[in-house]
């Protein structure tokens, strides 16, 4: 795909995101479009939030699920990229009407204290360079009509990004078994969903080493102090007005959040 | 209790479920002749079932909880787990082989049993109690056989087939639930080296130890207690998985290490 067409769509998302409106699926205007396009697209649709003044604080890991990647018919996860404007803290009401389609995931946020520098970088490598672990709520949300993604849309659309609240609860990945700790999610004071660690790329530390791998042959920076979602553990959670969701992870502890307002969609 | 069948309708069924167990076929459900069998007619038959084992020979070692999970609850259309009971001849070793040539259609599923060091007893006991006369809690797979032809099945018909019960396997590693977060243990259930079934123990009631206050309450309503010493297996965390000759099972648990078991013919 040509440098014009890469900004064009880049721009289209950008647009979306400001105007909270949904576009038709680059794969159905572009059936040709390649991962690396979608990539493309998406790096030209972060540096206008970058322009506009945000900063990239982290990165998040989508499609970790082998349920998921059965779905869109793909064998590794992707990642998108997190700004200033998506974070909240915990306590933090999430207004709804900043978003278009939003839904919510519970996952386990590493934060680094060391950079990863791919490729070669195994799941040891990300704890020993891994500050502590909290459980945290991704907010997803898509520029995409109606959420009817391909892998080529949701990678373009910034792996499908909204916003994120990270518990205060913290852990350090030596003192817990990242791999088999247990989540539940509950929602209005109700159980949603348990899940397990091991759901996320056979570990949560794996996601982490795949994508510090795949940043390294980008050349893209992963840096001390940055967030890293390293992928859902429960199903989607369908958000409204008034909704709570508490997450718990064995032996890190929990992350609360509340929604008010409605979103576009 | 709200007992229907008379004396010589209840050891007939007894038999037929008797037979279908020790003989490994299948029989159609209890209802069809029946329709209007009470979930009490149903624990009627398998207190005679129990009465006959034990005149056997057989030593009662324990129970178990069965319908514990909010999806399968609704799925019967029930709004109480149901129990079964547990002898010294459906415990199997951990790794040893199962033989499959004497059940009917196997399933594995993976659940954290307690054994007690204090009775319990009442229609009042609550989670802490359970908690309180816990002697320890070890990892489980519990290995379930309906005896009732192509899966069809109700509530009635599965007590009076005591919810079940076919083998149990306990190993991994003992711990006192003072130690645990018994709310959020992760657990990855492997058949043949591929994840089947992945949870936390939330599933089961909210809380494991709730499943166990459930069944003292059904106890109860039957005339009985669970006495120290006894052995529970408090539910289904992941779904039941079809087993057959040649596969092998492993239920790894946050804390708990694993335990395993093999089919043989």
């Amino acid at each position: 795909m040509d440098e014009n067409k890469i900004s064009q769509y880049g721009d289209e998302l950008y647009q979306a995101f400001l105007e909270r409106k949904t576009l038709t699926p680059f794969t159905e205007r572009e059936p040709e479009i390649t991962l690396d396009d979608a990539y493309r697209i998406q790096l030209r649709f972060v540096k206008r939030r970058v322009e506009a003044g945000e900063k990239i604080v982290g990165k998040k890991i989508g499609v970790t699920s082998k349920p998921v990647q059965d779905y869109l018919g793909v064998f590794q996860p992707d990642f998108g990229q997190l700004t200033s404007d998506m974070v909240y803290q915990e306590g933090d009401v999430i207004d709804l009407s900043g978003l278009i389609q939003p839904k919510a995931e519970a996952e386990l946020a590493f934060v680094l204290k060391e950079d990863l520098k791919g490729p070669g970088i195994t799941a040891m490598d990300v704890i020993r360079a891994t500050d502590y672990v909290s459980p945290c709520f991704e907010i997803v949300d898509s520029r995409i009509r109606d959420w009817k993604i391909q892998i080529q849309d949701t990678v373009a659309d910034n792996a499908s990004c909204g916003v994120y609240v990270i518990g205060s609860a913290k852990a350090d990945p030596r003192d817990v078994d990242i791999t088999m700790a247990g989540m539940v999610l509950e929602k209005n004071g109700e159980l949603f969903s348990t899940g397990v660690g091991a759901a996320v790329q056979g570990s949560p530390a794996n996601a982490v080493a795949w994508l510090a791998n795949t940043l390294g042959e980008l050349g893209i920076p992963f840096k001390a102090g940055e967030v890293i979602l390293s992928g859902s553990q429960s199903n989607l959670v369908p958000i409204a007005d008034g909704d709570e969701l508490v997450c718990s992870v064995g032996g890190v502890g929990s992350c609360s959040v509340r929604f008010a307002g409605r979103s576009a969609v | 209790m709200s007992v229907t069948l008379n004396r010589e309708e209840i050891v007939r069924l007894c038999e037929r479920v008797e037979g279908a167990q020790t003989r490994a076929y299948s029989i159609p459900k209890l209802t069809n002749e029946y329709p209007g069998m009470t979930i009490d007619d149903g624990y009627a038959v398998q207190s005679e079932l129990r009465r006959r084992f034990i005149e056997q020979g057989h030593t009662l070692v324990g129970w178990k909880a069965g319908l514990t999970s909010k999806a399968k609850m609704k799925q019967m259309g029930v709004d109480v787990p149901s129990i079964g009971f547990l002898t010294d001849r459906m415990a199997r070793p951990e790794n040893s082989v199962v033989s499959t040539s004497d059940l009917v259609h196997p399933r594995v599923e993976c659940e954290v049993a307690f054994v007690t060091n204090k009775d319990l007893a009442g229609p009042d006991v609550t989670a802490q109690d359970v908690l309180d006369a816990t002697d320890y809690v070890l990892p489980a797979i519990e290995i379930i056989d309906s005896r009732f032809s192509g899966f069809k099945f109700d509530l009635e018909s599965v007590i009076a087939d005591n919810g079940s019960s076919a083998r149990f396997v306990g190993g991994g590693r003992a711990r006192h639930p003072k130690e645990l977060d018994l709310r959020t243990l992760g657990v990855v259930m492997e058949k043949n080296g591929e994840i089947v079934g992945m949870g936390a123990s939330a599933a089961v009631l909210g809380h494991p130890a709730e499943a166990v206050a459930m069944l003292v309450k059904i106890l109860h309503d039957l005339g009985e207690t669970l006495p120290a010493g006894s052995f529970v297996m408090s539910g289904g965390i992941t779904e039941a998985v079809a087993v057959k000759p040649g596969d092998h099972v492993i239920a790894r648990y946050q804390g708990l290490g694993s335990v395993s078991v093999r089919f043989g013919e």
